[in-house]
């Protein structure tokens, strides 16, 4: 068996209210996983919650037995494209270039080789033609794929991805699901917070299903299943829609 | 020019020139944060904020310096606070404490009785500068140089993606108020120069100016400095030729600067791109 990845009795309130209840899972290294549920379910609290990002009323996260702060440094995080400043004034290499930060540390600067590297993972996503572009005059998919090679930059163990689909082109989500797919090949621990019912047996091989509390965790073709499905969506007119859908 | 031949020949002039121009630069550095970090508003707080710790240092009869730094970085923490513990709106929290260091400051300083230096604290008088201003000023300008060449990284990564940078273990609370202390240490830096009221026009005006110019966030910040350096010794100028307070003058001088760069600016400017839209009209 793999190491694992464990979460244990992790809590989040916010002003009171409970948003993350009582959520336990162990999941094994290695894989494509995806968090699922429907929206107000708490899929990115519960990534933030992980990463230790936003306050918890108690829980416990290891990575293969290692506390989150030994690990800190290797895991990449891919935020919701809402979530950044388009307008920033940086253009698309030294967005991919803030991937090499974490191994840098205080005070050194990236070097020759870094830059290298950084342009290197950037034609992984294929987007060095717009190296030199401010990156808010990328369509979506291409944002999408420029935080992608920023997490290929930063040679990370674990990917924690937020939305990484929504509101993308065909072609960027092809591109940036065959990445994950490769990074799940060479080992690594790729988390996806998602909510299209469409794809999920096509891009993951382990679910944790949510709506506040957990619903359900384990292999997709145990968890990705009408009634189990049901009680996290309420709606079983959604789960006969989508369900089977390929892409 | 009479102006260039006064500057050799008075050593309060060369003194309000070498202040402003520090000035101008390190505002044009801090601002260059403080407008992507959306904190413009914390600017023009903390600006306000020092002016209680100005008045109880002139009644102790320490160096104002110390008192400013002290209510600053209170104001900031409070406001902090205010915002983590409650559901208040961060601009909401910001216009709470700032008004009320405010209003506690102008009580202060009519108690101590020193009217005349409410004027100068409130819209500047570069040209009454002490040595000891002047070296303060050049010393302050010099920690925040060189804090944010040594952390530029992080600055950068932290203003960008603070998600990211939190996710990597950089201490992202610590960082923002570290900017409040730069901040705060700027603005009391200012206060001969610019006066408190319009420490906010050298912090936001000069910056923004620079946005709309470049695409890096190093340039940015190079290009910030020298408009605010620029709008002070333009204002240094006026403010000596006219006779007119040196804060004021140095705010529309650097307003004018931040129109050109909004009407004229390469890639975003308003004019190029009416005159764009015309074209297509035509054709």
């Amino acid at each position: 068996m793999r190491p694992t990845i464990d979460v244990e009795n992790l809590n989040v309130s916010y002003y009171g209210k409970k948003v993350i209840k009582n959520v336990n899972f162990s999941l094994e290294t290695g894989k494509l996983i995806g968090i699922l549920g429907p929206n107000g379910a708490g899929k990115s609290t519960l990534m933030k919650a992980v990463l230790d990002l936003i306050p918890r009323d108690s829980g416990k996260m290891t990575f293969e037995s290692q506390p989150l702060d030994a690990v800190r440094k290797r895991i990449a995080y891919v935020p919701q494209r809402s979530n950044i400043d388009w307008n920033f004034p940086i253009i698309v290499k030294d967005t991919v270039l803030l991937g090499t930060y974490p191994k840098l540390g205080l005070l050194r600067r990236p070097k020759e080789e870094d830059r290298e590297w950084a342009m290197t993972c950037l034609a992984k996503v294929g987007m060095e033609k717009f190296a030199h572009h401010q990156i808010g005059e990328l369509s979506g998919g291409q944002q999408q794929r420029v935080f992608l090679a920023r997490a290929l930059a930063q040679k990370a163990t674990y990917f924690f991805l937020d939305e990484p689909f929504v509101g993308i082109d065909v072609s960027s989500e092809k591109v940036i699901i065959n990445i994950l797919r490769s990074l799940r090949n060479e080992g690594k621990t790729v988390f996806v917070v998602h909510h299209d019912l469409m794809k999920v047996e096509n891009y993951f091989e382990e679910l944790i299903l949510i709506n506040k509390e957990l619903i359900g965790v384990g292999p997709v073709n145990q968890i990705f299943q009408p009634e189990i499905m049901q009680r996290a969506f309420q709606t079983p007119f959604l789960m006969t829609e989508n369900f089977g859908g390929q892409v | 020019m009479a102006f260039l031949q006064d500057i050799f020949v008075y050593e309060f002039l060369q003194k309000a020139l070498i202040t402003s121009v520090m000035v101008g630069i390190i505002c044009g550095v801090i601002g260059s944060f403080i407008i992507l970090r959306g904190m413009a508003l914390m600017g023009d707080a903390i600006s306000h904020a020092v002016l209680p710790g100005v008045a109880i240092s002139y009644m102790l009869g320490i160096n104002y310096f110390y008192g400013a730094v002290v209510t600053g970085v209170l104001t900031a923490v409070g406001i902090g606070f205010i915002n983590q513990h409650s559901r208040i709106k961060s601009d909401a929290s910001i216009g709470i404490m700032f008004s009320a260091a405010f209003a506690l400051g102008i009580i202060l300083i009519t108690m101590a009785r020193s009217a005349t230096d409410l004027t100068q604290i409130l819209f500047g008088n570069v040209l009454s500068v002490r040595t000891s201003d002047m070296w303060l000023t050049i010393i302050v300008g010099c920690i925040v140089i060189v804090v944010v060449v040594l952390f530029f990284k992080e600055l950068l990564v932290s203003s960008f993606d603070e998600t990211m940078a939190a996710v990597y273990g950089l201490k992202t609370r610590f960082i923002h108020y570290g900017i409040m202390v730069l901040l705060t240490l700027v603005t009391v830096a200012s206060l001969q120069t610019v006066g408190v009221i319009l420490v906010v026009s050298l912090l936001v005006t000069p910056a923004s100016t620079a946005y709309l110019l470049t695409n890096r966030l190093s340039m940015m910040v190079v290009l910030s400095s020298f408009f605010g350096a620029l709008s002070a010794v333009i204002g240094l100028y006026f403010s000596f030729i006219y006779n007119l307070p040196s804060g004021p003058v140095i705010a529309l001088v650097a307003t004018v600067l931040f129109i050109l760069a909004f009407a004229f600016s390469p890639k975003q400017g308003v004019f190029w791109r009416m005159l764009k839209n015309n074209k297509r009209r035509t054709t």
